[in-house]
């Protein structure tokens, strides 16, 4: 019976957390699903036991402390969940999930759904990121905090995020000193953002400018305004060149470079467990469509970045709001809670309007798509190029479409699903047709959004 | 051939205590690790690229880019960046036979 059926968590990062810490309050057993084997998500993500002597250097005192805190909070509420780590979430078909857990499939009925998958990098193409030693910025992160591991010993932090300053600064107190920071945001832009920063989140404002000065005390190189043209190496990363804003170019030794351009939503189980879209202009990429409480359906809420940008404090936020309003649509059996509703909805709305002046701050770099030269390695997985991505844009009858362009060209056909290819291949539509990028379409999601053994495809249904 | 420089660089003492073989390399690799830093540690990469052949070994590591997919010798395919080394693991860099490339 649906009545008997408990709300289901999909991902054990803040905004799932957040939820699952209002259900549990409100005397209900929600079911946690994350394909990780720990909870955190990404931004918290635990640190390797190895690294547990490190804590305090890599997060200092305070930091240490509250992630401390917190972890203990988080594993206590999901001693009153069901919580299942290491559960790939493939599919959505109705009201029924589709999972693989230690090689099994099982079909897990629902009629309550939270997701909340988070984000991954925004990565735009440049020419040799292919190249073994480049990595997403976040994987620079997930290197030290998952992996215990640095990605090299001349490393350069670059692209349009806060999270470059967090990356080079963790770095840094690991005891890494030959540190580059590039910004492709010119510091008079960073400038114009401030005001809106400081009204709307301070404290987040604070914490960037001190990790700056900390970077500067260090001597670490900071750039500002400048883009990476090209990464160079045989078979490994060995350089890159940039061009500064006044048009000088200039080589830059180094063994490993992050780069990223923000975080875009992971919105492929959102897409089909039916949500809609609509494209938000300021952070230039498409996000679903819900109520300010995270309602996307009968069945559906999303919460946390993968329903719209926001950042730690905003996705737990918003994982209680999705909570709250489950429970009101279904307050049988469950306690009431004493939340301010109001003022909840007020700070959720207040951290993501912040994202659009970080979006200012560290603005997207509009023009580098057009200037790719065509050899450029768009698409990762089958190898497709911007210059063939342009000449199937010039093929395509009607209006340019990335879904058409990905049939012509099997751009973000591949293993990733176009996580990794889709915002360039969206740009390149947009300025080689003309068109503005909202206008261009969006890849759709299929499911598997991860792939699975086939195997155990054929053991569907027999599975508990 | 194997590449001296690692691709990733393991923070603390390391103290290998399991083995692994990729295309019948040795690998030593320690308890709890990833594959990906067992591998990258000693500058192996997790593979070629099925088009251009050019070297692949990770990029997003938090398991969505599957640029780190590697194989085991009876074919299930992995990611080497959300995969613990497990002693006595054998691995290849290509499926084991051709058109399996989804698992066994």
């Amino acid at each position: 019976m649906a009545a008997d059926l408990p709300p289901v968590i999909v991902g054990a990062g803040p905004a799932g957390l957040g939820a699952a810490a209002a259900l549990v309050e409100a005397g209900m057993r929600p079911i946690v699903l994350d394909e990780a084997a720990r909870p955190g998500g990404q931004g918290t993500r635990r640190l390797a036991p190895g690294l547990a002597p490190a804590a305090h250097r890599l997060l200092g005192p305070t930091g240490a402390r509250d992630t401390a805190w917190r972890e203990a909070q988080e594993d206590r509420v999901l001693a009153a969940c069901d919580w299942r780590p290491g559960t790939l979430v493939w599919g959505v078909f109705g009201t029924a999930l589709h999972v693989v857990h230690q090689g099994r499939h099982e079909t897990l009925p629902f009629d309550r759904l939270l997701i909340a998958t988070g984000a991954t990098d925004r990565c735009l193409a440049f020419p040799g990121w292919t190249l073994p030693g480049v990595f997403a910025l976040g994987g620079a992160q997930v290197a030290l905090k998952q992996h215990a591991a640095l990605i090299g010993q001349r490393v350069v932090f670059a692209g349009a995020s806060p999270l470059l300053y967090l990356a080079a600064v963790q770095y840094l107190r690991m005891g890494l000193r030959d540190l580059t920071v590039i910004d492709s945001t010119p510091m008079a832009a960073k400038l114009r953002a401030a005001p809106g920063m400081a009204l709307t989140a301070p404290g987040t404002l604070l914490e960037g400018l001190g990790l700056m000065r900390e970077l500067r005390a260090a001597g670490v190189r900071l750039v500002f305004g400048a883009q990476v043209a090209r990464a160079t190496g045989m078979d490994r990363l060995d350089g890159i060149e940039i061009h500064h804003a006044d048009g000088r170019s200039e080589r830059l030794e180094c063994d490993a470079l992050a780069f990223g351009q923000g975080l875009r939503p992971e919105t492929q189980l959102a897409e089909l467990a039916g949500a809609e879209f609509h494209f938000d202009p300021a952070l230039r990429g498409w996000f679903p469509i819900t109520d300010p409480d995270g309602r996307a359906g009968p069945h559906l809420w999303l919460a946390g970045d993968g329903a719209m940008t926001g950042g730690r404090s905003a996705a737990a936020r918003s994982g209680r709001l999705a909570a709250l309003s489950m429970l009101a649509a279904q307050p049988e059996g469950t306690r009431p809670l004493a939340d301010n509703l109001l003022a909840l909805r007020r700070s959720v709305r207040r951290l993501r309007r912040f994202q659009h002046h970080l979006a200012t701050a560290f603005r997207w770099p509009q023009d580098q798509t057009a200037r790719l030269p065509d050899e450029t390695i768009v698409c990762r997985c089958e190898r497709v190029t911007a210059g063939q991505i342009r000449q199937a844009i010039t093929q395509v009858a009607g209006p340019a479409d990335v879904n058409r362009v990905k049939a012509i060209t099997r751009c973000g056909m591949g293993r990733c699903q176009g996580r990794y290819c889709g915002l360039t291949l969206q740009d390149l539509t947009a300025v080689t047709s003309g068109r503005p990028a909202a206008a261009v379409g969006r890849l759709r999601a299929q499911a598997p959004v991860r792939p699975i053994p086939i195997g155990s495809a054929e053991e569907e249904g027999m599975s508990p | 051939m194997p590449d001296a420089h690692p691709l990733l660089y393991p923070v603390g003492p390391r103290r290998a205590d399991v083995t692994l073989w990729i295309d019948d390399r040795e690998i030593p690799a320690c308890r709890g690790e990833s594959l990906i830093t067992a591998l990258l540690a000693v500058g192996e990469m997790t593979g070629r690229s099925e088009f251009d052949q050019a070297p692949r070994s990770g990029f997003c590591l938090m398991g969505a880019c599957q640029d780190c997919t590697i194989w085991t010798a009876t074919g299930q395919r992995l990611r080497a960046c959300m995969t613990e080394v497990r002693d006595g693991m054998v691995l290849r860099r290509q499926p084991p036979a051709v058109g399996v490339d989804h698992g066994r």
